[in-house]
């Protein structure tokens, strides 16, 4: 009798469109699996792209270089390097980013951390948008 | 003249206050009241939240004043129902309905999510995620809310398709919830919108706690190396990549990570300028405007004062809290294997929410270190939890759909 009543009960919820403990279980486990299987195959895919281009990239810087004993005297002058500002630790990337923000932020980083600005080295300055 | 005087007074809104559902459209008009200041004076997703509240204010007073010049609840409930002629009509709603009917048509056909999805892929840099790929196992880890809030939803009774639209909220992405929810369950649409925008503006309350919890000092005080610089092409490669790659996985990601990846496309490519320029601003505007709107709309009061609303805002919380407690564990995991280089508190923002998840890793993160700045490296796992909740919920579309 009870099995009848535990077999309607399932039929009932089956027809309702609920899934039994098990089911939802296996959905949930799937679920996850799916979504982490994905993303590491994506991460695969993302790696092996990312090493293509820096070879590729290495291979580039790499052709100017072979190429350069045979443009003789011509690229030594504009070759030297460009003259830093006298502290200075470097030229900072700005990415979407108006030059005055920067100079803003950095002065803000660095009155942050309570030292010089010019003890400090910024690599670049890039705008996170809001999604 | 009295007779008149009272004919006016009975077919006022005031008066239906007192008649039969009456009551529950002026709680959802308090409700309304409380999310128009959650928008405004406290700033909480404040481009949704108020549409939303507009919506769900102009739908409950047009109710009580039996005012149809804007939503008619009817119209969508024979859209809906299996045994109208006016099953799926979109031509019926066109002829009889409002301007909030049509603008609904938008959600209803997932037109709105995504065309969001294009501004948000247009807005969003994958710089980070691209120079650090494991970024994208933080992401994936940080959708173990939307399964653990599914399966506690069958525990309590909701269908298959509700407890997949609502586990879908720990992705913390509300146009993938809102259109997940549309396909799955439209009835819950609002109650899930709610939920979904008001704690993905909660997140800077939420995720602390479970962040300090869950690490140790050592561990928060890890300072990441620079990321890699990187160039153009691999920029513009890396959406056509994934939109290929991704939706021959899993083909119900299409219209999600199809618009993410174009609005991305038109951003990388550096020939689409002004295409980009309108996905990011003019379009997500008017776009968000009419998303706001409508969904509240959805927010009658027969429909929204019920048990299932109250479970639904529990299950929400427990989705993005278990989001959070998937996406440091793992984190705390390639800490560990990465030999103390990667610092476990970019794994909470694995959760979507873009930028507001990895703003709080940087917030916690300094609190601890002043000098450490994990920003950029949060935004990878923040940007891999956006692809990681559309694939989410592609699945639980093509299981339940």
């Amino acid at each position: 009798m009870s099995e009848e009543i535990a077999a309607a009960a399932v039929e009932t919820a089956e027809k309702a469109g609920m899934l039994g403990l098990g089911e939802a279980t296996l959905d949930a486990v799937l679920g996850y699996l799916v979504v982490f299987i994905g993303l590491s195959l994506l991460m695969v895919v993302v790696i092996i792209a990312g090493k293509i281009m820096v070879s590729r990239q290495k291979k580039e810087a790499a052709a100017p270089a072979t190429a350069a004993p045979a443009a003789a005297l011509a690229p030594a002058v504009s070759a030297a390097p460009k003259e830093l500002a006298p502290g200075s630790a470097g030229e900072v990337k700005i990415y979407d980013t108006d030059p005055r923000d920067a100079a803003m932020i950095m002065a803000i980083v660095a009155n942050k951390l309570g030292k010089p600005l010019n003890e400090l080295r910024f690599v670049s300055i890039k705008e996170v948008k809001e999604a | 003249m009295l007779e008149s005087l009272g004919n006016l007074v009975m077919d006022s809104g005031f008066a239906h206050i007192l008649i039969a559902d009456g009551w529950k459209n002026l709680v959802m008009i308090a409700i309304a009241c409380v999310l128009l200041y959650l928008g405004i004076k406290k700033q909480y997703e404040p481009l949704l939240m108020v549409g939303i509240a507009v919506g769900c204010l102009l739908a409950n007073v047009s109710s009580l004043s039996n005012t149809d010049a804007l939503y008619h609840q009817n119209l969508w409930d024979a859209f809906l129902d299996h045994n109208s002629p006016y099953y799926h009509s979109y031509g019926y709603i066109m002829a009889n309905g409002g301007l909030i009917d049509i603008l609904y048509i938008g959600v209803k056909a997932g037109i709105y999510p995504c065309l969001i999805f294009i501004g948000i892929g247009a807005m969003t840099d994958f710089g980070p995620l691209i120079s650090n790929p494991t970024s994208l196992l933080l992401g994936a880890a940080a959708q173990f809310g939307v399964f653990f809030a599914f399966f506690g939803a069958n525990l309590l009774g909701f269908t298959g398709n509700e407890a997949a639209s609502i586990g879908i909220i720990g992705g913390a992405d509300g146009p993938t919830a809102i259109l997940t929810t549309t396909k799955l369950a439209p009835h819950l649409l609002g109650p899930i919108a709610v939920a979904a925008y008001s704690y993905m503006a909660l997140i800077p309350m939420i995720q602390p706690p479970l962040m300090k919890a869950l690490t140790t000092e050592k561990e928060r005080k890890v300072k990441m190396e620079q990321l890699r610089e990187v160039g153009k092409t691999e920029k513009i490669l890396f959406p056509i990549i994934v939109t290929i790659f991704v939706v021959l996985l899993l083909p119900s990601t299409a219209p999600l990570i199809g618009c993410l990846m174009f609005g991305n496309l038109l951003k990388e490519t550096g020939v689409t300028d002004r295409l980009s320029d309108v996905a990011q601003n003019a379009l997500m505007n008017i776009v968000t405007l009419f998303l706001g709107i409508s969904v509240g709309a959805t927010m009658v009061g027969s429909n929204f004062l019920n048990i299932q609303t109250i479970y639904i805002v529990i299950l929400g919380l427990i989705a993005f809290s278990f989001s959070t407690i998937g996406g440091l564990l793992v984190g705390k995991l390639m800490y560990r294997l990465s030999g103390g280089k990667i610092n476990p508190l970019i794994g909470s923002a694995g959760v979507s929410a873009v930028p507001m998840a990895a703003r709080v890793s940087q917030k916690v993160g300094q609190k601890e270190n002043p000098s450490n700045f994990l920003l950029m490296h949060a935004m990878g796992p923040n940007v891999a939890g956006v692809i990681g909740s559309a694939i989410a919920a592609g699945f639980l579309m093509s299981v339940f759909g």
